[in-house]
């Protein structure tokens, strides 16, 4: 088996309306060497290794589906996983 | 004129979508499941609001990829009015049909309340029944109608004239532009996040968002007596 861990995130130039509520909130609570705070998703795709490129598979999927690219960035890494 | 609306699961403005054009306009009107391949029979197509599968992943990203929206694309392609409402914008946006996206409202609130919505473009088939800066009363009910889009896309629907709807009297969710609705270049497609059908008769308080589904219905009826 293979693991694949997919990171999304909105892209620099877009305003994170998450990320800027929580800026305040820690600047309130003292916190205000924090420069910015961007909150994006994180996805675990556990996926049956059969040989086929994966890097084609979790990029379609990534494009397809997880990410929109008009708003946001993805990076991903492929991991060996033990079988159970 | 024959409306179809479109259900995906979640959809919940499905009713006031059918009630506004079949019982209000005296139109008629179908239900269409999101499994449907085939939107021929229909002359115009409707998109509700409601947060289509949960709004899991992002609002409108898996109603995107039904099997319905297929025959959406290929009805707007065709020159048919395609009308998404709130989550049906949502859904325009991720089929490509409408350029930009949604981010979460600026203020991370779910908004329901009735806000001031002016008319920047009556030239269109959907607002052909409304004056230019006309200031209407419509409901908006969303926790993601904060419009992004880039700045050289944003200066190609205002030259093209694309924006048909902005907020008029503060912009309550952070939108690009104050943007509450936008139709494709070809004219067709409009998205608005403002949900003209719960503004559609004066029971329910304002009926500002009737002549959306009166100006459809117009230029259908004018474009097809030309061709008879």
């Amino acid at each position: 088996m293979k693991k694949a861990n997919v990171y999304v995130t909105l892209r620099e130039s877009v305003i994170d309306p998450q990320g800027t509520a929580a800026i305040n909130v820690l600047h309130a609570k003292g916190h205000d060497n924090v420069k910015d705070v961007r909150i994006g998703k994180y996805i675990e795709l556990t996926i049956e290794d059969t040989g086929q490129d994966l890097d084609t598979a979790v990029r379609e999927m990534c494009e397809k589906l997880f990410v929109n690219t008009n708003v946001e960035d993805y990076r991903y890494e492929v991991l060996e996983v033990e079988e159970a | 004129m024959k409306f179809a609306v479109i259900q995906f699961p979640g959809s919940s403005c499905d009713l006031d979508l059918y009630h506004a054009v079949k019982d209000v306009l005296g139109e008629e009107a179908e239900y269409v499941h999101h499994h449907e391949t085939d939107l021929s029979a229909y002359d115009a197509i409707l998109l509700p609001g409601g947060a289509s599968y949960g709004d899991a992943v992002r609002a409108g990203a898996l109603a995107r990829t039904t099997p319905v929206m297929d025959a959406v694309i290929r009805a707007a392609e065709a020159g048919k009015p395609v009308l998404g409402v709130g989550n049906g914008f949502q859904v325009l946006t991720e089929a490509g049909l409408l350029p930009g996206a949604f981010l979460k409202n600026r203020d991370q609130k779910f908004i329901c309340r009735t806000v001031k919505v002016q008319v920047v473009n009556n030239r269109t088939m959907f607002t052909s029944e409304y004056t230019e800066g006309e200031e209407l009363d419509i409901p908006v009910a969303h926790g993601e109608g904060n419009f992004y889009c880039d700045e050289e896309t944003y200066g190609q629907l205002k030259e093209n004239n694309q924006i048909v709807f902005v907020y008029a009297d503060g912009n309550p969710n952070g939108s690009v532009g104050d943007i509450a609705g936008l139709v494709s270049e070809k004219g067709n497609v409009l998205g608005m996040m403002p949900h003209p059908e719960r503004a559609a008769e004066s029971i329910l308080g304002s009926e500002d968002g009737l002549n959306v589904f009166k100006s459809i219905v117009k230029e259908w009826r004018e474009s097809h007596a030309n061709q008879a």
